[in-house]
């Protein structure tokens, strides 16, 4: 769309052209959300705006739209409210889209979503009314021409929302995703956050190709808590490999220090050396608007993280 | 052809438990793998040793029909035994047991099978595959004769989703090849990507709308025979 309007902090902080951090917050099966408020509060200071997941991996989780709703609320801290095509057809997209309009939610991140024969309700029957594409395109139609996607007028108010879209580094055949994610661009994309990325060439180059859409691009970096978590990403998400000596050298501080603030330690310097260089690297040699970091409860590290980069 | 999966013969001795006398009608229409006469003699044979097991007598009688969703075939090849026997299983797909329940109303048949898709069969890798989810708004034009709402585990229309590795669907832990990649990849080759980058806009899923009708034409059919069936 290009000529949308900053509606969001974010949108408003990309605009300026300053490099930013974005943040994830992962509601799971929780009542009380206490937790992610913790979280949110944590990185408040570091970040623009904070991602909420909405049911990773196929899994039922709490609804993201009311953590989104509260961590703006109680925190402060302006939210992007993640939703996926996988559980809702048109008519539930356009109600939540209204919902969160209601209280003042600004970013949304369209998502297929994963599977849900991936997830712990395995046998749920998917959605997928709508694509991820065709929800940018409800999306447009909304924020844009104040109506659903048959021209049936919102009565009350206006949809003031950015519209986030996702794009994998690590996909392969890498032209189908450029050209994919250009689709979405055209259809009415703010801004692109990519998937974790662990290579730097290969995040250069990404970001390189990317950049013919004039569109935002926030890379995803995922700092990696300690070595269950390193390895679990190595071998269970695809197409994702975590670098062998990241992952040795993780391995052997968990080996090594029993201590266990020792340990965290020297796990905090680890991920310190290999992301410092490497955000470093991406702020000066390419176009891209920020980082998004995944810090999932390592909320820790965004201090001594990004000090150098604010 | 419609892919059919036989039940377990558990569970179609307990639909069939209740009565004594039983009508087992294989079906030579398009179902595959085939369940024609010989597959219905077998299943006699094996609900019957089931019965013995439970100490009852089963008597049966196996029949093959030539199509079983079609009414005047399935009603004059069943019609000569219908009163004989207490209750019908079919080896049809789920065309041919709702077919059978409708023409005779009096009778209940019961499914031997599980129904699974619509299928073409591929000699060369062994298999049967679904290209078509018969949707009522054919899109292969676009998709270089790769259907993504059969072939895309998320019937996608705007693909590849994030969740394909190296041309592989997440959905089946990366065994069954990704239909978009497979659809790039193809209109690459011919150097159709215009095609790919095309936007297709959101479904109109009344045309997939179940239960399907589509009113025969009158020019297709025969008037005096329809007569005939009239009276
Ligand atoms: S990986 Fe490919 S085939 Fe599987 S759901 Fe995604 S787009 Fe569809």
């Amino acid at each position: 769309m290009g000529n949308r309007p900053a509606f969001s902090n974010l949108m408003k902080e990309i605009k300026t052209g300053k490099f930013l951090f974005t943040g994830e917050l992962e509601p799971t099966k929780m009542v009380d959300i206490s937790e992610i408020i913790h979280s949110a509060e944590a990185m408040k200071e570091y970040v623009v705006a904070a991602n909420v997941t909405d049911g990773p991996q196929g899994m039922a989780y709490v609804n993201s739209l009311i953590p989104s709703y509260l961590v703006q609320e109680k925190v402060g801290l302006e939210t992007v409210y993640q939703m996926t095509v996988r559980d809702r057809n048109r008519i539930a997209l356009f109600g939540d889209i209204l919902a969160a309009a209601c209280v003042g939610i600004k970013n949304v991140l369209a998502l297929t979503g994963d599977h849900s024969a991936l997830g712990d309700n395995p046998g749920a029957k998917p959605v997928f009314d709508l694509d991820s594409t065709q929800f940018v395109y409800l999306l447009s139609k909304m924020i844009d021409e104040n109506t659903d996607v048959y021209g049936n007028e919102i009565e009350t108010g206006k949809v003031e929302m950015n519209v986030a879209i996702a794009a994998n580094p690590n996909a392969s055949p890498r032209e189908a995703e450029i050209l994919k994610v250009g689709r979405k661009v055209a259809v009415g994309a703010d801004y692109i956050q990519t998937q974790t990325a662990f290579d730097i060439d290969d995040a250069k180059d990404f970001i390189k190709e990317l950049s013919r859409y004039n569109c935002p691009i926030l890379l995803g970096l995922f700092p990696l808590k300690n070595y269950g978590i390193a390895s679990y990403f190595d071998k269970y998400i695809p197409g994702v490999s975590v670098p062998k000596d990241l992952l040795k050298s993780l391995k052997s501080a968990k080996k090594s220090i029993k201590d266990k603030k020792e340990r965290n330690k020297k796990v905090d310097e680890i991920n310190l050396e290999f992301f410092v260089p490497f955000i470093r690297e991406i702020k000066k040699s390419t176009p891209a608007a920020g980082i998004h970091c995944m810090a999932v409860h390592y909320e820790r590290l965004f201090e001594p993280l990004l000090k150098d980069f604010r | 052809m419609i892919i059919t999966k036989l039940k377990d013969i558990d569970e179609i001795y307990e639909m069939i438990k209740p009565y004594s006398k039983i009508l087992i009608a294989g079906c030579d229409g398009c179902c595959q793998p085939p369940r024609s006469i010989n597959e219905a003699k077998i299943l006699g044979q094996m609900l019957e040793l089931k019965s013995k097991m439970n100490g009852k007598n089963l008597t049966w009688k196996a029949i093959t029909v030539l199509r079983q969703c079609d009414d005047r075939i399935a009603g004059t090849t069943v019609r000569p035994y219908i009163d004989e026997y207490e209750a019908i299983v079919s080896l049809a797909c789920g065309l041919g047991v709702s077919m059978l329940n409708r023409i005779f109303e009096d009778t209940l048949t019961f499914p031997a099978q599980d129904s699974m898709f619509g299928a073409s069969e591929n000699h060369g890798d062994n298999l049967y595959e679904q290209y078509c989810d018969t949707c009522g708004e054919c899109l292969l034009g676009e998709t270089a004769g790769i259907c993504p709402v059969a072939s895309c585990a998320k019937g996608l229309h705007n693909g590849p989703c994030g969740g394909q590795v190296d041309g592989f669907c997440e959905v089946g832990g990366y065994k069954y090849p990704c239909a978009w990649i497979q659809i790039y990849e193809r209109l690459k080759k011919f150097n159709r990507l215009d095609l790919f980058n095309k936007f297709r806009p959101p479904k109109d899923y009344r045309l997939m709308t179940s239960p399907g009708h589509l009113e025969l034409i009158q020019e297709y059919t025969n008037a005096i025979e329809e007569e005939e069936v009239e009276k």
